[in-house]
C-alpha cells in the first residue's frame, strides 16, 4: 500500500512539470515578443533568454527529483 | 528497482531505466571506485574525443579552415564570446576550465546518442561531481578575491533595510540551491529524454503501433540531438554566471 501511494505522490509531482512547461513557454513567448519588436536587440538577449529559461526549469526539474525520489528511494 | 519491473506486468521487452544501469567492463563482480565500469568507459570516449577534435582542429592552422578546423574554432570562438559577454575581461582568465567543462559535456551528450552507447551526463554521480566542482571554485574564488566582501551577495543593497535579513536569507538559501538545480538539470533533461525514447522504442513491437512509434524515435531524437547541445550550453553559461557573481558580489 505504502508503495502504491508514493506512486501516486510521484504522478502528482509531475504535475509540477507541466508547471515549469508553463513558465518556460511565459519566458520564450515575451522573448520572442520583444525580439519582433525590435529585431537588432535580440541577438544581444539570448544569453539572457537560456538564463531565465535554465532558472524557470530548475523548478520543474525539483518537481521532478521529488517524483524519482519516491519511484526509487521510497 | 529496474530488475523487478521487468517482463509481463510492465507490458514491455526492456525496461526504459535499463539503459541507465551500471555494469563492470569485465566479469560480474561488485563496483567499487576503482571498477572499470561502462560510465568511466564512455566518459573516457568524451574525452578522447575532445582531445582529438580540439588537435585535429588546432594542428593545421590553415588560412581556409578545414572541416576540423571550423568546428574547434566554432566551438573556441563561441565559448570564448560567452565568457567575455557574462564574466567581463577579468573572466577571461578562467577560460580554459569553462571551455574545458563545455566540450566534455557535449561530447559526452553527442556519444550518448548513439545506439547502445552509455550516457554518463545522465547520472546523478558524474553531473554532480561537475557541479560541486563548479560551486567549489566559485566559492572559493569569490573569498580569495572579495575577501568578507564577497558576502555582499547576499546583502542586497537596493532593496528597504526591513527588507535585507529576509532577502539575505532568501539569497542564502538560493545559493546553496545552485549545485542541486546545475547538476540535476543537466542529468534530468539528458535521462528524461533517452529514457522517452526506449518507452517508444517499447511500443515498436507492436505492429498496429509501430510505424508511428518509430516516427516518433526519429523525432524524439532529432529532439535529443537538440537538447544535448542546449543542456551543455545551459551548463556553462550558468557556470559562466557564478562566475561573474564570485568575481563582482556587489548588486
Amino acid at each position: 500500500m505504502e508503495g502504491e501511494l508514493a506512486h501516486i505522490g510521484a504522478g502528482l509531482a509531475a504535475i509540477g512539470s507541466g508547471a515549469a512547461a508553463i513558465g518556460v513557454g511565459n519566458v520564450a513567448g515575451n522573448y520572442l515578443a520583444g525580439a519582433l519588436r525590435n529585431p537588432s536587440a535580440a541577438a544581444s538577449q539570448t544569453a539572457t533568454l537560456f538564463i531565465g529559461i535554465a532558472f524557470a526549469e530548475a523548478l520543474g526539474i525539483f518537481a521532478f527529483l521529488v517524483a524519482l525520489l519516491l519511484m526509487f528511494a521510497v | 528497482m529496474a530488475t523487478e519491473a521487468k517482463g509481463e506486468e510492465a507490458g514491455l521487452v526492456f525496461h526504459p531505466m535499463d539503459q541507465f544501469i551500471i555494469k563492470p567492463l569485465f566479469g560480474d563482480g561488485a563496483i567499487t571506485w576503482y571498477t572499470p565500469t561502462n560510465a568511466a568507459l564512455w566518459m573516457g570516449f568524451a574525452v578522447i574525443a575532445v582531445i582529438v577534435l580540439m588537435l585535429l582542429g588546432s594542428s593545421k592552422r590553415s588560412i581556409i579552415p578545414s572541416r576540423s578546423q571550423s568546428v574547434a574554432e566554432l566551438a573556441y570562438g563561441f565559448i570564448y564570446k560567452m565568457v567575455e559577454d557574462i564574466c567581463g575581461k577579468e573572466g577571461v582568465k578562467y577560460f580554459p576550465y569553462i571551455m574545458t567543462l563545455f566540450m566534455f559535456i557535449v561530447c559526452a551528450n553527442f556519444l550518448g546518442l548513439i545506439p547502445t552507447a552509455f550516457t554518463p551526463t545522465s547520472h546523478f554521480a558524474v553531473t554532480v561531481v561537475l557541479a560541486m566542482a563548479v560551486f567549489l571554485t566559485v566559492t572559493i574564488l569569490g573569498f580569495v578575491k572579495n575577501g568578507a566582501g564577497f558576502l555582499s551577495l547576499f546583502w542586497v543593497s537596493s532593496a528597504p533595510l526591513a527588507l535585507r535579513p529576509i532577502l539575505a536569507i532568501i539569497e542564502l538559501i538560493s545559493y546553496f540551491v545552485r549545485p542541486v538545480s546545475h547538476s540535476i538539470r543537466l542529468a534530468g533533461n539528458v535521462m528524461a529524454g533517452h529514457a522517452v525514447i526506449k518507452v517508444f522504442a517499447g511500443f515498436a513491437v507492436i505492429t498496429l503501433v509501430s510505424p508511428v512509434s518509430v516516427v516518433a524515435i526519429t523525432a524524439m531524437y532529432g529532439l535529443e540531438v537538440l537538447v544535448s547541445f542546449i543542456q551543455a550550453y545551459v551548463f556553462t553559461i550558468l557556470t559562466c554566471v557564478y562566475l561573474k557573481d564570485a568575481l563582482h558580489p556587489h548588486h
